[in-house]
């Protein structure tokens, strides 16, 4: 057993039992708070396959910004309506086949395909290469992204704005 | 830890997000069902491109999670001006569209 197995093994276990809280438990705002649970656990899968700096990204992102946005929408929508919000869930058995359906069909694809179990060496700091590709290569990609996050500011704005 | 165990791991986790997405009844239950299905996706990009030694699938990480986070933004603000309009999140409710 090494290391690496020990934290998979860990942070597997914390990252399945958070998503399945996030989709069986019927308050919605106990949902977000595992969705962060799951969303730092994906962190620690980042982590594991050597890249920190996504592990940063996805904490300050994720875990820090959309869990913030969706706790302020679910209190911004109870306050509205007076009430706390209960969600209850439908179809679960066809949901629960489907989604089995899927990971049976997934995981099966994966046993019949050959075993890669090598990783190659890194070759420097990961965190210097990306920042390199992101101003090379990827540079025109960046600035789209700037684009998309700008239009996406407008849009929000636009649907919050007040009834004139 | 071979390539197949976190592909796995991201395959079980996108399940869980598409359990969650079929069952939900409400809006903002149903974009969190989304958020772990992208994650999984994430994993998988990671994994690929940590055992190819490419970065590429590093940086299309970092992009689909600046996407994502517009997504949800924009997201909930339309779940929020649903509920102002029809005072319901329920996504059975929204159907105005039905022929």
């Amino acid at each position: 057993m090494t290391l690496e197995t020990v934290g998979f093994a860990g942070v597997a276990v914390v990252l399945l039992a958070a998503s399945l809280g996030v989709v069986l438990t019927p308050n919605l705002f106990h949902s977000v708070l595992w969705l962060a649970a799951a969303l730092v656990a994906t962190g620690g899968v980042f982590l594991l396959l050597d890249a920190p700096f996504l592990f940063g990204v996805q904490l300050l992102l994720y875990a820090g910004g959309v869990v913030t946005i969706v706790v302020f929408a679910i209190m911004l929508t109870e306050r509205l309506a007076g009430r706390t919000i209960r969600q209850a869930s439908r179809y679960l058995v066809n949901g629960a086949v489907l989604s089995a359906a899927v990971f049976i069909g997934v995981a099966g694809f994966l046993v019949q395909a050959p075993a890669v179990t090598g990783r190659p060496a890194l070759a420097g700091d990961l965190t210097v290469a990306v920042g390199r590709a992101l101003v090379g290569p990827f540079a025109l990609v960046l600035e789209l992204l700037g684009v998309l996050l700008v239009i996406a500011l407008l849009g929000a704005l636009y649907f919050a704005r007040s009834e004139p | 830890m071979p390539l197949g165990a976190y592909l796995t791991l991201a395959a079980a986790v996108f399940a869980i997000g598409l359990f969650g997405v079929l069952t939900r009844r409400n809006a903002v239950g149903i974009l969190l069902g989304i958020e772990l299905m992208l994650n999984a996706v994430n994993i998988n990009l990671v994994a690929f491109a940590r055992f190819s030694g490419d970065l590429g699938g590093i940086i299309f990480t970092l992009f689909t999670i600046a996407i994502t986070v517009a997504e949800v933004a924009v997201g909930l603000a339309i779940v929020i001006v649903i509920f102002r309009v029809r005072r319901t999140v329920e996504a059975d409710h929204l159907d105005l569209l039905r022929g």
